[in-house]
């Protein structure tokens, strides 16, 4: 038995947040307990640790994830952002800024994972990527509430502040798509 | 209209959590939880978890420190070889890192001898007995008049029995404690709670120190609801794991471990008679509740109170019985009492309006009164039917066909109810200190909590206006015991009870200050103890009426809420911007148990089958569409400097009954049983 519950260590390398680091992980360790408890990058949160809550959501190698369903050493190589890079130069996204203006939080658990998601939803809707409620599959989705709503439900907000959330997604999203077509 | 002051942090990753702190080489707990509902333990085997690397103790019944007991039996950890309830913790590992005590956890074989249990709640348990007492100081009965035969004398009536099932709190945050024992044998808590004061004093009595020794700090807390407004097992387990191993440990209850040891809403039992003349005026209100708790520890919900307190009759009766089963210990969950209780009353009360054929927004208003029914005492505002009469017409109340059944849109079904809310307006003894320097800022101390409700920014503003300064020149600190003694964020209590302090230390200091700051500064502090004792007898309570409209899919019983408007009555509102956030979160919070919450009792075990989230469905954001909420201009001068009430809590209160209303209105369908599931309606459709 004993040869089964010996942790097994390997070395990998993250860029987390733009930064690299070299790490030695626990094969059975989450990439979340990796960023929280080795790192000290407590932004993202354990809400269940179980790809149910949504609150450890970081975007993977430019992806949405839940990091608590990720294994730290499947993701060698792997380029994090967490919700501590979000801000760039001390200056607040438009989503971030958006949340607070909107008070799309309350208790603030669930708003990084929301935050990372929300920064995914903007960039999936860019894409053209349809979501289960996208009537016309050919055309580029516009992020109108029902849309929102249907992209953020992976993010669950036990204080109730989706109403602020699905606003402030919202003006983050036209002030983006202003700013782009402008430039 | 301010922003949340923390926002920043929040937005940033950079508020600390009871997990996040840097702590010198920390240790991670694991808890091993009981896999019967009732008996002794006979051994633990511990050997097999001891021998994996990194694992550097295992505490359970067999080799833990002795507790000073508590009047909550719930935190003597590990003090007793009986087994009370499935999914007590009974053991516990201590490892180098969490990936270890996890799996070591798993290791730690407990044998037991067991015994026969019930975990069922009936209202024919011959068990049921009536408490001395429902939470927190209610009577369990209370009657006057002639409240049987004045029912049976009624033109229209109404009996009806409903059920709320057990509820869960899941704040996202889990119950977290993050202990450390300094060297000179005091003991440091990072704790995610609701009262850094109320979990100082009663951890330190565990653990047999003096209330100075233990500091508990909480400046951000992931959620509450009232599970975490008092300390439960985790404080405890962490802080003896950091004594076992002589390092800081770190325990968040893993979600699926919540279910059974963090405390939950009771499920209730409750029969309704009401009893009216033709026109719907009530002559007589009869609320009957059954409840459970567990062997541990009694806890009394106070289910039938608002009964007691919003609709007149001359003759009436409220009755709480409980039975003590072997379950898990149920706790506070967002108001407690009036949460299930209004879900009966505002069901009847709409049952007795299509008795009766008055329409319900008239009904409750053919109802009101201006003395507490009960008790006699002349409420110090009571502003319902503003609330009834603003929320009709705002949400277009008067477009609404007053038969039931057969609203058809589509393959949809779509109805309208109503419901009225309430909420009383506690007050607590607090203490609070504030200073000013000589660079024109001030600082004000109190240790309050903000678990997301905005505190911290309320009382920034409530500070501010004491001092009439800036807001930005005034600095609250709070969430630390070690700040002035503060009552627990609970009973929607804490913005009233600690502005008041907060107010009573800036004007003595500015009194003292007389228009200038001595170098060095000036302090001044204040207790409202004396002030509280001191007050009126008034009945005091906020309340409010919820509009709701939902769309029934036909085919599959699915209800959606389409709209759902609130409108309340809670004095001033001192910062709309979180006010508004507060009151719509215990609306959605309302939705959920209207149409998915539900923690289903498997009584052959005695345990929750549905411990996560996956299977206990909590609100996700496609489920809350057009929810809003408003408010009334409220003065009322019997409350406290601010002239405010709680709203912490009533935006729940009356919710699931209006969704519920609505149900009945587009379908024809009255469900009593919550929560509304597709599986529950369709075969009624
Ligand atoms: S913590 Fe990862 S989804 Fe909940
Ligand atoms: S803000 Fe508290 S859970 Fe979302």
């Amino acid at each position: 038995m004993d040869s089964e519950v010996t942790p097994v260590h390997a070395e990998i390398t993250l860029l987390v947040n733009g930064t690299e680091h070299r790490l030695r992980v626990d094969t059975r360790a989450s990439l979340l307990d990796t960023l929280r408890e080795d790192l000290g990058l407590t932004g993202s949160k354990k809400g269940c640790d179980h790809g149910q809550c949504g609150a450890c959501t970081v975007l993977l190698d430019g992806r949405r994830a839940n990091a608590c369903l990720a294994l730290a050493v499947a993701h060698d190589g792997a380029e994090v952002v967490t919700v501590e890079g979000l801000a760039r130069d001390g200056r607040l996204s438009a989503l971030q800024e958006a949340f607070i203006e909107q008070d799309g939080f309350q208790c603030g658990y669930c708003t990084p994972g929301q935050l990372c998601s929300a920064t995914a939803v903007l960039d999936e809707a860019e894409r053209g990527w349809p979501s289960a409620v996208t009537e016309d599959l050919r055309g580029d989705p516009v992020l109108d509430d029902d849309e929102i709503r249907e992209r953020m439900s992976g993010n669950l907000c036990r204080c109730g502040a989706y109403t602020g959330i699905v606003k402030a997604v919202g003006e983050a999203a036209r002030k983006t798509q202003a700013e782009e077509a402008k430039a | 209209m301010t922003d949340r002051l923390e926002g920043r942090e929040k937005v940033t990753g950079a508020a600390r959590y009871a997990y996040e702190y840097p702590l010198d080489d920390p240790a991670y707990a694991a808890a091993v939880q009981s896999t019967i509902a009732k008996g002794e333990i006979t051994e633990v085997h511990a050997d097999a978890a001891l021998r994996i690397p990194g694992v550097l103790a295992v505490l359970s019944c067999e080799n833990a420190p002795h507790l000073h007991e508590v009047p909550d039996a719930e935190l003597a950890l590990f003090q007793s070889r009986t087994v009370s309830y499935r999914g007590q913790f009974v053991a516990m590992v201590v490892a180098e890192t969490l990936d270890i005590a996890r799996e070591a956890a798993r290791h730690v074989r407990v044998d037991y001898v067991s015994e026969p249990f019930d975990a069922r709640l009936s209202a024919d348990d011959p068990r049921l007995y009536k408490p001395d007492t429902v939470n927190p100081v209610f009577p369990a009965d209370t009657e006057q008049g002639d409240p049987e035969g004045a029912f049976n004398g009624s033109a229209v009536r109404v009996d009806a029995t409903y059920t709320t099932p057990a509820e869960h709190n899941n704040p996202m945050e889990p119950h977290t404690t993050a202990a450390r024992w300094n060297d000179d044998g005091t003991l440091t808590l990072y704790d995610s709670t609701q009262g850094s004061s109320p979990t100082q004093e009663i951890v330190a009595q565990v653990f047999g120190l003096d209330r100075t020794h233990v500091r508990v700090i909480s400046p951000h807390v992931g959620g509450g609801f009232g599970s975490k407004g008092t300390p439960r097992p985790n404080v405890v387990l962490a802080a003896m794991a950091a004594g076992a191993v002589g390092r800081p440990v770190k325990f968040a209850v893993p979600r699926q471990q919540m279910f059974a040891t963090t405390g939950y809403r009771t499920p209730t039992i409750q029969r309704f008679r009401l009893g009216a003349d033709a026109d719907g005026t009530l002559n007589s209100i009869i609320h009957e509740v059954f409840e459970q708790s567990s062997t541990l520890t009694e806890f009394a919900e106070q289910t039938a109170t608002p009964t007691r307190v919003v609709y007149q009759a001359a003759n009436r009766r409220t009755s709480h019985r409980l039975a003590r089963l072997d379950v898990p210990t149920p706790s506070w969950m967002r108001a407690p009492g009036e949460t299930p209780g209004m879900f009966a009353l505002e069901s009847a009360m709409d049952e007795l309006a299509f008795a009766a054929g008055v329409d319900p927004v008239e009904l409750r208003i053919r109802n009101d009164t201006d003395r507490e029914p009960e008790s006699g005492l002349p409420f110090s505002s009571r502003n319902l039917v503003a609330c009834l009469r603003e929320g009709a017409d705002r949400f277009g109340w008067e477009h609404r066909d007053a038969a039931p059944g057969g609203h058809w849109e589509g393959r949809k079904l779509v109805g309208m109810g109503v419901a009225a809310s309430t909420y009383p307006a506690y007050m607590r003894p607090n203490k609070a200190t504030a200073r000013a320097d000589e660079d024109g800022t001030f600082t004000v101390r109190i240790a309050a909590a903000d678990i997301g409700t905005g505190a911290r920014t309320a009382l920034t503003l409530i500070a501010a206006e004491a001092l009439k300064a800036d807001a930005d020149r005034v600095t609250v600190e709070i969430g630390d015991s070690s700040l002035p003694e503060a009552t627990v964020a609970g009973g929607s209590a804490g913005t009233a009870s600690w502005g008041t302090a907060v107010v009573r230390a800036c004007e003595s200091l500015r009194g003292k200050m007389n228009g200038s700051v001595p170098p060095g500064g000036l302090e001044a502090s204040a207790d409202t103890a004396a002030e509280l004792d001191a007050r009126d007898e008034y009945a005091r309570h906020a309340f409010g009426a919820q509009f709701t409209e939902v769309e029934v899919d036909a085919d599959t019983g699915e209800v959606r809420v389409r709209r759902m408007l609130g409108v309340f009555a809670a004095g001033r509102i001192i910062n709309p911007k979180t006010a508004r956030s507060q009151f719509i979160g215990g609306m959605t919070m309302g939705i959920g148990m209207a149409l998915m919450e539900e923690s289903v009792m498997d009584p052959r075990f005695g345990d929750y089958v549905n411990r996560d989230l996956a299977q206990y469905h909590v609100p996700a954001c496609a489920d809350v569409r057009d929810v809003d909420a408003a408010w009334v201009e409220e003065s009322d001068p019997h409350l406290n400097p601010m002239g405010s009430k709680g709203i912490g809590e009533i935006g729940i209160v009356g919710a699931a009954a209006s969704v519920a209303n609505a149900v009945h209105h587009a379908t024809g369908v009255r469900v009593r049983d919550l929560p509304i599931t597709p599986a529950r309606l369709l075969p009624l459709l």
